[in-house]
């Protein structure tokens, strides 16, 4: 039989060390809504199961000031959901991360699992790749720190050496007229995994754009940043040519799949779609900010 | 929201919307459903499935899974008894015996992913799915077949060397996959055509839907070493539990004591049996009861579906809507054995109309897919998402309102079907009458959406029920019959007991009993409980007025004719009347051991004059150009119920079919992949409905009685599923102006479509 | 394989069990303790039916190790009545027709609960929203919403 064992550190160390000791068999329980399910089916057969929800960095929103949030990796969903502050500020962050799943994931999912599973379709991935946040990660060898868009390798393979965990991700702070969106698209209204998703980051100052982030998600094996699309976007009025060229920028990005979940043709187009949505949100949150 | 002639308001009980009998223990989690069951030093089932869509077995090692520590007992087809080629009735679709036992467990052949071909009993689960694993199985895999079409190509993959296709004359010389032809025709078709001014050809198709019911199939068997054995299952005919237990086992039928869970949904598709036989056999060889309950996955790749199929449909009228002539052509999957539902696919393709020219030709076809199980009017939907497309690409032709066009060619009392009977009193008009009436209807469609209608029919069930009715020494009263309770039919029959015994609802306890408690009952399906078991109950409560008639009579000393049963007492009739004060119920019941013992009534019938009911649904949705996302924005079904008995379960019945037929229509379906393996066996990628995706579903009820029911009841459960997904269909056809002929209307296929329709530098 | 020793609260009763390590809190809430009005409907966390609260956040028990339930608190469908009193809920839902086969809903119930200790006074969209987690195959929602909304109200009305 399976003989898994189960323990809950209340340091990144003990963490660590529990990962590196199970040589290749450990994994890391955060929400577990991802983890369970596999197990479940028999992917995987863990020896260890290392439940970090007992480390306090790992549970922990802090206020950086500005705009700028450091977050926990193990935060769920329902209680980013609930911080007003990082809401108002990062609606588009906020909301990437309370798609994932019903009322009852959000309860458990954390945006540090939904992108340590290394879906190319994961939502939190396209938000917080156009945020530009930054992964603080743990290992053996101490604390490092990488963009977002560099821990994916692959569909469900990271760039996290063995015995390194995520411990958090950090918002930047972003000047007034800044706001984010995100979207997906699902062939129902919930409870489904993204056909494509795009997050928006931008920041408007005297009617021009004069940063943004675009991050592209289930059309390629990683998220994508999409920097051609944040280039039409920069220095124009983000009007309407703008938009489209940001969108043609999408889709020549997707390398998609043919899958139960979506066509080539389909995905490509729809990235140009969502791409002009959430920039419309975002341009009408930026003004209000 | 009652509708129509209202005649529930003629009764005391009847058409009230009273708590069900059921109520308490379903909200606080008392209620035992099929995985709720426990024997101590029960043993856990797990069954070993194909990964292969066709192969042969060429060998089945079990050896190493028999010795791992806690496995007591493994079996294969081996330990089956072989089956003769016959045709038995199974819930509401015809199996072939030979067939199901290797559907049980594959013999010389798996035929799909998921095919069991052996089973293990061990101390645990974890024992036993490791079991599994141990046992090796050597395979020559063969080329598979999984779509319909494809399968009926001379040069497909053949699943059954010896399948001659029936109904063809003369018979062909070679094995196909073509099991059936069926035809049935009225008038002459070439004839109708000569009469036709306007004529409309397409074909349709439809993937594979499952029926989504949230518990898994699960069962607990004990067999004891005296061979009596103890079953309890989540099933919607345990008599049929217990019917192919028998069969499939050899045991004879009285020793098999079936008792039905409370039931997690099924919609037809627990009225065949998978685990039981296997669950019987594993106790039978390791003397311990086994548990065994299905994964979803396992209940996704190896439960019947409903079948996908391709259907072609041709009408043909005069300008003023007159339809004279109609034709379709059905071709439906019938997964790896044969036996599709065929035959109402056919049968109810043009019930709904007064055609006097119509020909009807369909197809049984085998291919790698589980066998297709009965799903809510199983077939029906496949051949009305074919007609009513076709019908409302007629209207929009000929210029005509969709309703206007169905009430001129509409069934009614007398019109003959293309299957032979002529209907007797029905209510198609009025339920059209009842849309074109509705608010819904009146008001147009708001700004950017568009309206869809389609109709539906189903011919409803009788069949054997027996029933029992008891009275208590308090005078209280029992009653018994033997259908498990689906939606709430506990809440119908006591209502049904309580308005003819003519006492209080609360007095009346509705019970299931199991296969030794009660005589035969056929499944809970095809509409038929409150119709057929509740006849058998109201003739039960009869049979019970009769002899508390004697008993009053004998207590006065009076003929028993001059006994009338009136509000629940016996009352002196003819020139006694005045003579004695009525006896109550539970005066009757207090002297009931002076009187001649307990008083019982009982009945068993055969329920003929199933009275066919229609339904009209209407649809707004929005379709997003550039997505294909479909919102649906209002949702009314009106249909006939003959009588609605409990209204707020047959408004139940109506929502829930007509969102099932909403899946059908935008998302759900079977995805295989190359390798002929299905690729969403989940909640997740099986998009069934969500209750964000929807809006309330309005339920028109129409009740124009059925006369063969003393209270005229028709059956409800059925119908609801026929229309939307036309009227899903024809709303969206009128949104993008391009008629979708396959289903789903997912939003890749819709955002293709309108792409492939649009000019190429509107879209750059 | 090691049991694990688990204490926690059900129900409000003080709880222990052991498990394997590896047991979903599902299968010890239904399987260990007998507390089989959880349903499992998918065991992936797409079906709702095994809801419950989990020091009151709403979860799947089939997605929670049981290991996990060490030192907190469980509402699961059996603890909603109080002695011989339903809760509101369960009367508007056996008063409103909103079950059919009944398998759904407990997860429902306690899905609703949930909702409405949230947002007392949501609007349909809301509702339908917030118990998109679940699935009924049976009533088409329509009856599930209306008895939450309804339940809504009268919590209010109550309340003032």
């Amino acid at each position: 039989m399976n003989d898994v064992r189960y323990s809950a550190p209340s340091t990144l160390d003990e963490a660590s060390k529990a990962m590196l000791a199970a040589n290749g068999t450990g994994r890391i329980l955060a929400g577990g809504t991802d983890l369970l399910v596999q197990m479940r089916s028999g992917m995987q057969k863990p020896g260890v199961i290392v439940d970090i929800k007992k480390i306090d960095e790992m549970m922990d929103i802090k206020d950086l000031g500005g705009g700028s949030f450091r977050i926990g990796a193990a935060v769920s969903g329902a209680i980013l959901g609930e911080h007003k502050a990082l809401k108002a500020a990062w609606p588009g962050v906020v909301e990437a991360i309370n798609l994932i799943g019903s009322k009852q994931i959000q309860g458990r999912a954390s945006a540090g699992g939904n992108l340590c599973n290394a879906s190319p379709a994961a939502d939190s991935g396209p938000a917080l790749v156009a945020a530009g946040a930054v992964l603080s990660i743990h290992g053996p060898n101490g604390r490092r720190e990488i963009p977002v868009e560099k821990l994916h390798a692959g569909p469900g393979r990271t760039t996290l050496a063995p015995g390194e965990i995520l411990v958090s991700f950090t918002l930047p702070a972003r000047p007034k007229g800044s706001s984010d969106a995100y979207l997906r698209l699902i062939p129902r209204t919930e409870m489904d995994i993204a056909v494509v998703g795009v997050g928006v980051s931008l920041t408007i100052a005297g009617g021009k754009c004069t940063a943004a982030r675009v991050g592209l998600g289930a059309v390629a094996p990683t998220v994508l940043l999409v920097e051609d699309a944040a280039k039409a976007l920069i220095g124009s009025s983000l009007d309407e040519a703008a938009l489209e060229k940001a969108a043609a920028a999408c889709r020549a990005a997707c390398k998609p799949i043919n899958d139960k979940r979506g066509t080539i043709e389909y995905r490509t187009k729809i990235a140009g779609v969502l791409l002009k949505r959430s920039t419309a949100i975002a341009i009408e949150r930026a003004k209000g900010n | 929201m009652s509708t129509g002639q209202g005649n529930s308001g003629k009764y005391k009980w009847i058409g009230t919307r009273v708590d069900r009998p059921d109520g308490a223990d379903k909200v606080t989690g008392r209620a035992r459903f099929g995985a709720d069951f426990n024997m101590p030093g029960q043993l856990i089932g797990r069954v070993l499935r194909s990964p292969h869509a066709h192969a042969l077995i060429k060998s089945i090692d079990t050896s190493a899974a028999e010795k791992l520590a806690g496995v007591k007992a493994v079996i294969t087809a081996q330990d089956l008894p072989e089956q003769p080629n016959v045709i038995v009735p199974a819930g509401e679709m015809q199996v072939n015996l030979r067939d199901i036992t290797r559907n049980i467990l594959a013999r010389e052949k798996v035929l799909f992913e998921g095919h069991p071909i052996a089973a293990v009993a061990a101390t645990s689960d974890a024992i036993a799915r490791q079991a599994v694993e141990l046992i090796k199985v050597e395979y020559e895999v063969l080329p598979h077949v999984i779509d319909v079409a494809e399968a009926m190509k001379p040069d497909a993959p053949v699943l059954h060397d010896h399948l001659i296709t029936e109904g063809v004359k003369p018979p062909p010389t070679k094995a196909s996959n073509i099991a059936k032809r069926m035809d049935n025709a009225k008038g002459d078709i070439e004839a109708g055509w000569k009469q036709a001014e306007v004529t409309i050809e397409r074909e349709y198709t439809t993937q594979a839907v499952h029926q989504g019911y949230i518990e898994p199939h699960a069962c607990l068997a004990s067999a004891a070493e005296d061979g009596q054995v103890q079953l309890w299952s989540t099933t919607q005919g345990h008599f049929q539990v217990r019917g192919f237990v028998s069969r499939l086992l050899g045991i004879e039928t009285s020793q098999i004591r079936v008792t039905p869970s409370e039931i997690g949904g099924g919609f037809g598709g627990k009225t065949v049996v998978y685990l039981e036989p296997i669950a019987v056999r594993l106790s039978q060889k390791s003397g311990k009861p086994v548990k065994m309950v299905m994964t979803r996955e396992e209940v996704f790749r190896a439960s019947g579906p409903a079948p996908g199929g391709t259907v072609r449909v041709k009408l043909g009228a005069r300008k003023d809507g007159t339809i004279v002539a109609a034709e379709c052509e059905i071709a439906l999957q019938a997964g790896a054995f044969p036996g599709s539902p065929l035959g109402p696919a056919c049968w109810t393709s043009f019930a709904c109309y007064d055609i006097p020219n119509i020909k009807v030709v369909g197809f049984d076809v085998v291919s790698n897919r589980p066998k297709v199980a009965a799903y809510r009017a199983p077939g029906a939907p496949i051949s009305a998402w074919g007609v009513e497309s076709t019908l409302d690409i007629l209207a929009q032709e000929l210029g005509m309102d969709p309703i206007e066009l169905r009430l001129k060619n509409a069934a009614k009392k007398g019109t003959k079907t293309s299957y032979g009977p002529t209907f007797d009193t029905i209510g198609f008009v009025e339920t059209l009458e009842a849309i074109k009436n509705s608010a819904h209807y009146k008001t147009p469609p708001k700004p950017g959406y568009a309206r869809g209608v389609a109709a539906g029919f189903w011919f409803n069930v009788g069949a054997d029920s027996s029933a029992a009715a008891h009275v208590a020494e308090d005078g209280t009263v029992t009653v018994i019959s033997g259908n498990p309770d689906i939606g709430g039919s506990r809440a119908s029959l006591a209502l049904m007991a309580a308005e003819e015994l003519g006492v209080d609802y609360e007095k009346v306890r509705p019970v299931i009993a199991d296969t030794s408690s009660i005589g035969f009952n056929f499944v809970t399906g095809g509409s038929r409980v409150t119709f057929a078991t509740g006849l058998a109950v109201v003739n039960s409560v009869r049979d019970m007025i009769r002899e508390l008639k004697v008993r009053a009579a004998k207590t006065w000393g009076v003929d028993p004719d001059a006994v009338v049963w009136e509000d629940g007492m016996a009352k002196p009739a003819g020139s006694n009347v005045g003579e004695f004060e009525p006896l109550s119920l539970a005066q009757l019941a207090a002297t009931a051991g002076k009187t001649g013992g307990p008083i019982n009534g009982h009945a068993q019938l055969n329920a003929q004059g199933a009275g066919p009911g229609f339904g009209v649904h209407v649809v707004d949705l929005k379709v997003d150009r550039d997505t294909g996302c479909v919102h649906i924005d209002r949702y009314t079904a009106a249909q006939d119920v003959g009588t609605a008995i409990h209204p707020s379960y047959v408004e139940g019945q109506i929502q829930g079919g007509a969102v099932q037929g909403i899946g059908w229509a935008l998302n759900e379906e079977y995805i295989y992949n190359a390798k002929g393996r299905l690729d969403n066996a989940g909640f997740l990628d099986y998009r069934m409905p969500v209750a964000s995706d929807l809006p309330m579903i309005d339920a028109l009820v129409v009740e124009v009685p059925n006369p063969h029911h003393p209270y005229g009841v028709r059956g409800v459960g059925e119908v609801p599923i026929v229309p939307p997904l036309a009227a899903v269909g024809n709303a969206v056809a009128r949104s993008i102006n391009i008629r979708m002929t396959d289903l789903p209307l997912s939003p890749p296929r819709l955002s293709a479509a309108i792409d492939a329709a649009t000019p190429k530098m509107a879209a750059e | 394989m090691a049991k694990m020793h688990i204490s926690t609260t059900i129900n409000g009763e003080p709880t222990e069990f052991l498990c394997d390590p590896s047991q979903s809190l599902l299968d010890v809430l239904r399987d260990n303790l007998g507390l089989t009005g959880s349903k499992e409907g998918c065991g992936s966390g797409d079906c709702g039916a095994c809801s419950i609260t989990l020091d009151d956040r709403l979860v799947c028990s089939c997605l929670v190790l049981a290991p996990e339930a060490e030192g907190k608190k469980i509402e699961t469908v059996e603890g909603i009545a109080q002695g011989d009193q339903l809760h509101p809920l369960q009367k508007k839902f056996v008063e409103f027709a909103a079950l059919q086969c009944g398998i759904c809903t407990p997860g429902f119930l306690i899905a609703s609960k949930a909702l409405l200790a949230k947002n007392p006074n949501p609007t349909e969209t809301e509702v339908r929203f917030g118990l998109a987690g679940n699935l009924c195959r049976c009533t088409g929602y329509d009856k599930i919403i209306r008895a939450v909304m309804e339940v809504a109200a009268e919590m209010r009305g109550a309340a003032r």
